[in-house]
């Protein structure tokens, strides 16, 4: 504080904190609409690093985040794992995973979006098509859409039949070249890549055919049931 | 809590008893000091726990209840908020607008200090003090507004910034290592760690002031001549 009386003790003196202050928050606002250019540019010296020192575990250096909704994730044994189908079908069927395999394996690249902001480019899927799986369980004409029901419970979505069998959709049981990893939904999981992932449920062990499409777990808490990547939740709707 | 808990009585200069000069204390923050910055370090931890737990894969798997976790997130930052507004609002406010002023202002002493040249007396805050705490209140008001982005965004993409989610990581990352600086230097390291009974209680002991904040105590003196009667704890005790 410059008082008269003892001015040689602030010899120099600048109100230069508000600068520093509007300065950095201004650098973070800059930030909010460069930050992928950034990230992409501060990746070839982050990642060696955090790879390095044993972080690439910890931190989300891959781009995935492990979003569960349950206290603790299903745990995959493939002796007793079974995927139901039921519903408006002509025969419920109760799958093993061997029986997945069993059918024509599809192959894809993709990128994965959530609905929170952050996107995995480039993600191997290998799995089988809804339309192979419900073939021999044979769907009624009155069932429109289908209800994908988690190990995690209560998580629960479902699509409607016309987008199940969009030509990218999949049941998926390797990602990356590798069975899919718990935290990725073990055994099997829904994969929708035009949709924002809620709608590509984990742990997927029964698939219903109901008359129409029912209201999955975040779509009760607020958001759209149909997620199109870019034209929902907020974009022209 | 302590932290709000009024001056002790030993703020008050205990009479000097013959030869042993008495330990005397000086009132460095007031109540309404305290309450912010304990509230907002209070906050802070709750948000970076939920938060990493938001964000950590490892933790993620360990705890779920993603819901739960993410609406113990989103109130905390609003009780923040809300709590910040309310202290400033019903508290001492001459007392953080001085404190703001004296953050503000660097000097030639200041600047020493940062370049790490010695001596370079300082003021109440040091300029170690004044960067952590210009940091600090640019870093809350942009996680407050890379969160306020992140929860409408998710909801409605008008208010999705290409730039959101990294924002508020590495925010997160550079609050992490300033914490732990902080930390070190308020708990850990023998020669700035009495800096918290002024945070806690709200004074420090005057020989340790004259070596950390020699200005600062000589402003204090200047005062008490000046001033009269009036002793240094009565002003800025409140």
């Amino acid at each position: 504080m410059a008082t008269p009386e003892h001015p040689q003790e602030n010899i120099g003196q600048r109100r230069v904190g508000r600068g520093a202050f509007l300065g950095v928050v201004g650098l973070g606002v800059g930030t909010l609409f460069a930050g992928g250019a950034i990230s992409r540019a501060t990746r070839g010296i982050t990642q060696p690093v955090t790879d390095s020192v044993g972080l690439a575990g910890v931190i989300p250096s891959d781009g995935w985040r492990i979003y569960t909704v349950a206290a603790t994730m299903p745990t995959f044994d493939e002796q007793s794992w079974r995927l139901t189908i039921d519903g408006l079908v002509h025969t419920p069927l109760s799958l093993s995973l061997a029986d997945l395999r069993d059918l024509p394996r599809v192959d894809q690249v993709s990128s994965f979006h959530c609905v929170t902001g952050w996107v995995v480019k480039n993600v191997k899927w290998a799995g089988v098509r809804i339309d192979d799986v419900l073939r021999a369980a044979g769907p009624q004409a009155a069932g429109t859409a289908l209800t994908f029901t988690s190990s995690e419970q209560p998580y629960v979505d479902s699509l409607t039949l016309r987008q199940a069998r969009l030509p990218d959709v999949l049941l998926a049981y390797e990602l990356d070249g590798k069975p899919v990893p718990r935290v990725h939904g073990a055994p099997l999981r829904l994969v929708i890549p035009e949709m924002y992932g809620y709608k590509s449920v984990k742990w997927v062990e029964r698939i219903t055919v109901t008359p129409e499409a029912e209201v999955g777990y975040w779509e009760v808490r607020g958001y759209d049931r149909d997620a199109w990547v870019g034209k929902s939740n907020g974009y022209e709707s | 809590m302590s932290a709000l808990a009024p001056a002790s009585p030993a703020a008050v200069p205990a009479p000097a008893t013959a030869g042993v000069p008495a330990r005397r204390w000086l009132a460095r923050f007031t109540l309404t000091e305290r309450a912010l910055h304990w509230v907002h370090a209070a906050a802070f931890v709750t948000l970076l726990g939920s938060g990493l737990v938001l964000y950590l894969p490892p933790l993620s798997e360990l705890v779920g209840r993603r819901p739960l976790v993410k609406d113990i997130h989103w109130w905390t930052a609003v009780s923040w908020a809300g709590a910040l507004a309310l202290i400033v609002l019903l508290g001492n406010r001459r007392a953080v607008a001085r404190t703001v002023r004296e953050i503000d202002a660097f000097d030639a002493d200041d600047r020493r200090f940062l370049r790490g040249q010695r001596p370079a007396p300082q003021g109440r805050f040091n300029a170690g003090q004044k960067v952590n705490a210009i940091l600090t209140a640019a870093f809350a008001l942009l996680f407050a507004v890379s969160g306020a982005l992140l929860w409408l965004g998710e909801r409605n993409h008008a208010f999705r910034l290409e730039g959101t989610v990294f924002l508020h990581d590495a925010l997160m990352y550079v609050s992490l290592v300033l914490l732990v600086g902080h930390l070190y230097l308020a708990v850990i390291n023998p020669k700035t760690r009495h800096a918290l009974h002024g945070m806690t209680r709200g004074t420090v002991d005057e020989e340790w002031a004259r070596v950390h904040h020699a200005k600062w105590v000589a402003e204090l003196a200047a005062a008490r001549t000046t001033d009269g009667a009036v002793s240094p704890v009565d002003q800025n005790a409140t």
